[in-house]
C-alpha cells in the first residue's frame, strides 16, 4: 500500500496559491525528503497531511485514510512533528507525552514512552516542566510527541532547526532505526547534506510548485558534472586544460568533468607537460549544487 | 472516550496546579462582595419576606462566580493555547468534535462547581439559607456553568488576541451577569429594566438557583429551566459546527 497519496492538492490562502496542483505519492518503507527554499509550501502540504489546515483542492489520503472523509483513522496513521517549536508550560514531559497518548487513545502508555524518552536522551527530564527545558530538549519532546501512537508514518518538519550537531546526529539515529523497522518517514530540512546522507527519494517544491520528485541517485547522477581537484608542483596549468577549468584558488585547480573516463587524458596531459601532482580529489556534485541548479530554472 | 478523558483531565489539571488563581482569589472576591454589600445595604432591605439581604446575597454571588469562572476556563485555556500555539496538540490526534466539546465544557463545569462549594461555605459566615431544592440547584448549577463553558469556547475559538477576549468578556459577559439580579430582586428595577432583564439568559440562571434555595424566586423555576435549557442547547449546537466547520482552528 502506498504511504501517503498527494492528488492534485491545491490551497489558496485569500488569493493568494501556496500550493498548485502538487501530485505525488510517498511509498511504505520511504525514507522521503521535501525541499524547497522558505514559503515553498512545504509546511503548508504537512499541515494538509495532518489535517491542521484543509485544501482548497483534491485530495490526501495516508495509509488510504482519506484527511477529511477519514480523518481519525488517518490522523491514527501519522505522526507529525510541527516546525514552530511549541510547548504547554504547565506540564512535565511526562505529563505531556501521557496526555499525548491519551488523545490517541492509548492508557498506560508508559513502557513505550520510558523507550521514545531513552532514544532521544530525555530519561533524566522526565519529571522536569517542560518550561524549564533547552530549545534543543523541546524540540526532542515534541519529536516524542509525534511518536506516542507508534505511526506508521512519521513527518518531520525541519526537526533540526536550531539543533546542535551532537543532537542532530542521535535524533537521526533514531529516526534511522525507526525507518529500518519499516516506518515511512518523510522530513523537511534546511540541510540539504541531511537529505542526501538519509533519503531515498526527493521532491522539490518552489513556490507551491513540484519542481522535481526522484530517487536520490538518479537525482544526484542528472546534474551530473563531477569536479576533479588538483593540486600541482608547479604553479601553472596546461593550455589544453584550460577549458576545463571551473575555479582555481589556494587548494588547486578546480576542473569539470563530463564523466570519468576524461581523467586518463588529463593525466595524459599534466604527465607531457611536467607538470607534477600533488594531491588529486574527485567529487561528486552534490544536493546541494543540483538544488540551486533546480531553484534557479 | 479516552481522548475525552485525558483531555478533560488535563483541563482539570491546568486550573487546578493554579488553584490559588483559579479557585481561591474568585471565592476572596465574593466573600468581599458579601461582606460589603451585606454591610452597606443589609440592614435596610428584605428583598423576599423572611429572607435578609445576606442571605440573599449567597446564591446570586454563588452562581456569578460559577459562571465567570467556567467562562475563564474554557476562554483562557483556548487562547493561551491558540496563541502559544500548542494547540496543534490538540489538533493533530483523533479527538472527536464531541470529545473537545465536552472535555472542555465539563471542565469548566467543574472549576465553576469548585468556586461556587468556595464561595457558599465562606458566605455560610454571614447567613445560612434554607438549601430548599438542592436537586434545582445542581440542576441550574451545571446548566449555568455548562452555558458559561461553551461562551467561553466560543470566545476562545473566536478570539486571536487576549484584548479581542477581554473585549468579549468586558462587554458581553461582565453585563450580562451584572444586569442579572445577583444583587437585587428584578422586582426593585422600574418595569423597564425589568423587561429588559427578561431577555437576559443570566438572569434565569440566578434566579432559578436563587429558587432552590430559598423557595422563591422572581420567576417561576420551570420557566428558568426552560430558558436555561434551550440556550444550552443553541450555543452547543453552535458550538459543534464551528468544530465541524474548522473555523479560525483549521486554516
Ligand atoms: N495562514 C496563512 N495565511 C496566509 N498565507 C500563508 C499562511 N500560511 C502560509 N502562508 C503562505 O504560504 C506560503 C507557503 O508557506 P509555508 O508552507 O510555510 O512554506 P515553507 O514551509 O515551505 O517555508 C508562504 O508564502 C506563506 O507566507
Ligand atoms: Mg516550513
Amino acid at each position: 500500500m502506498t504511504a501517503i497519496v498527494f492528488d492534485r492538492v491545491g490551497k489558496q490562502f485569500g488569493n493568494f496559491t501556496a500550493l498548485q496542483e502538487i501530485s505525488f505519492t510517498v511509498e511504505q518503507g520511504d525514507f522521503f525528503a521535501l525541499l524547497g527554499p522558505n514559503g515553498a509550501g512545504k509546511t503548508t502540504l504537512i499541515s494538509i497531511l495532518g489535517g491542521l489546515t484543509r485544501a482548497s483542492s483534491g485530495s490526501t489520503t495516508v495509509m488510504g485514510f482519506d484527511v477529511q472523509r477519514d480523518y481519525r483513522a488517518a490522523r491514527r496513521a501519522v505522526g507529525i512533528v510541527p516546525q514552530e517549536l511549541v510547548f504547554d508550560p504547565f506540564f512535565t514531559v511526562r505529563e505531556t507525552l501521557r496526555f499525548q497518548s491519551g488523545y490517541f487513545g492509548i492508557r498506560n502508555n508508559d513502557d513505550w514512552i520510558d523507550e521514545i524518552l531513552a532514544h532521544i536522551g530525555l530519561t533524566e527530564k522526565a519529571d522536569t516542566n517542560m518550561r524549564k527545558l533547552s530549545g534543543g530538549m523541546k524540540r526532542r519532546v515534541m519529536v516524542a510527541q509525534a511518536l506516542v501512537h507508534r505511526p506508521p508514518v512519521i513527518v518531520l518538519d525541519e526537526p533540526t532547526a536550531g539543533v546542535d550537531v551532537e543532537l542532530r546526529q542521535s535524533l537521526w539515529a533514531f529516526v534511522r532505526s525507526l525507518n529500518a523497522d519499516g516506518h515511512t518517514i518523510v522530513l523537511t530540512t534546511h540541510y540539504l547534506e541531511e537529505a542526501e546522507m538519509l533519503c531515498n527519494r526527493i521532491a522539490m517544491l518552489k513556490q507551491g510548485r513540484l519542481l522535481a520528485l526522484e530517487d536520490k541517485d538518479k537525482l544526484m547522477s542528472r546534474g551530473a558534472s563531477r569536479h576533479l581537484l588538483i593540486k600541482t608542483a608547479s604553479t601553472g596549468l596546461p593550455a589544453a586544460l584550460q577549458p576545463l577549468l571551473a575555479s582555481q584558488s589556494e587548494e588547486g585547480f578546480e576542473l569539470r568533468l563530463a564523466d570519468c573516463n576524461q581523467l586518463e587524458s588529463i593525466l595524459v596531459e599534466l604527465r607531457q607537460a611536467g607538470v607534477g601532482l600533488k594531491d588529486i580529489e574527485i567529487t561528486k556534485p552534490d544536493l546541494e549544487e543540483i538544488f540551486v541548479e533546480m531553484m534557479n530554472q | 472516550m479516552q481522548g475525552f478523558y485525558t483531555l478533560f483531565y488535563k483541563e482539570m489539571l491546568r486550573f487546578w496546579k493554579v488553584s490559588f488563581q483559579t479557585v481561591a482569589a474568585p471565592v476572596l472576591t465574593a466573600l468581599l462582595y458579601q461582606l460589603i454589600f451585606a454591610h452597606s445595604i443589609g440592614q435596610h432591605v428584605e428583598p423576599y419576606p423572611g429572607v435578609s439581604y445576606s442571605a440573599f446575597l449567597i446564591p446570586g454571588l454563588a452562581m456569578m462566580s460559577m459562571l465567570q469562572n467556567s467562562f475563564a476556563n474554557t476562554s483562557s485555556s483556548l487562547i493561551q493555547s491558540k496563541i502559544t500555539g500548542n494547540i496543534v496538540f490538540l489538533l493533530l490526534p483523533p479527538l472527536s468534535h464531541m470529545e473537545f466539546f465536552l472535555a472542555y465544557t465539563l471542565a469548566a463545569v467543574v472549576r465553576g462547581f469548585v468556586v461556587g462549594v468556595g464561595v457558599i461555605v465562606v458566605t455560610l459566615l454571614f447567613a445560612v439559607p434554607p438549601f430548599a431544592h438542592p436537586l434545582w440547584m445542581l440542576v441550574f448549577g451545571l446548566l449555568g456553568c455548562g452555558v458559561m463553558g461553551i461562551l467561553g469556547l466560543i470566545a476562545g475559538i473566536w478570539a486571536e488576541k487576549f484584548d479581542q477576549l477581554a473585549g468579549f468578556q468586558n462587554f458581553i459577559i461582565m453585563p450580562l451577569t451584572f444586569l442579572s439580579g445577583v444583587f437585587y430582586s428584578i422586582h426593585s428595577l422600574p418595569p423597564f429594566w425589568q423587561n429588559v432583564s427578561h431577555f437576559n439568559p443570566v438572569f434565569y440562571m440566578i434566579d432559578g438557583f436563587r429558587y432552590a434555595c430559598f423557595g422563591v424566586g422572581d420567576v417561576a423555576p420551570w420557566l428558568s429551566f426552560g430558558v436555561v435549557g434551550v440556550t444550552f442547547l443553541l450555543l452547543s449546537a453552535l458550538t459543534l459546527h464551528l468544530l465541524r466547520s474548522g473555523y479560525k482552528l483549521r486554516r
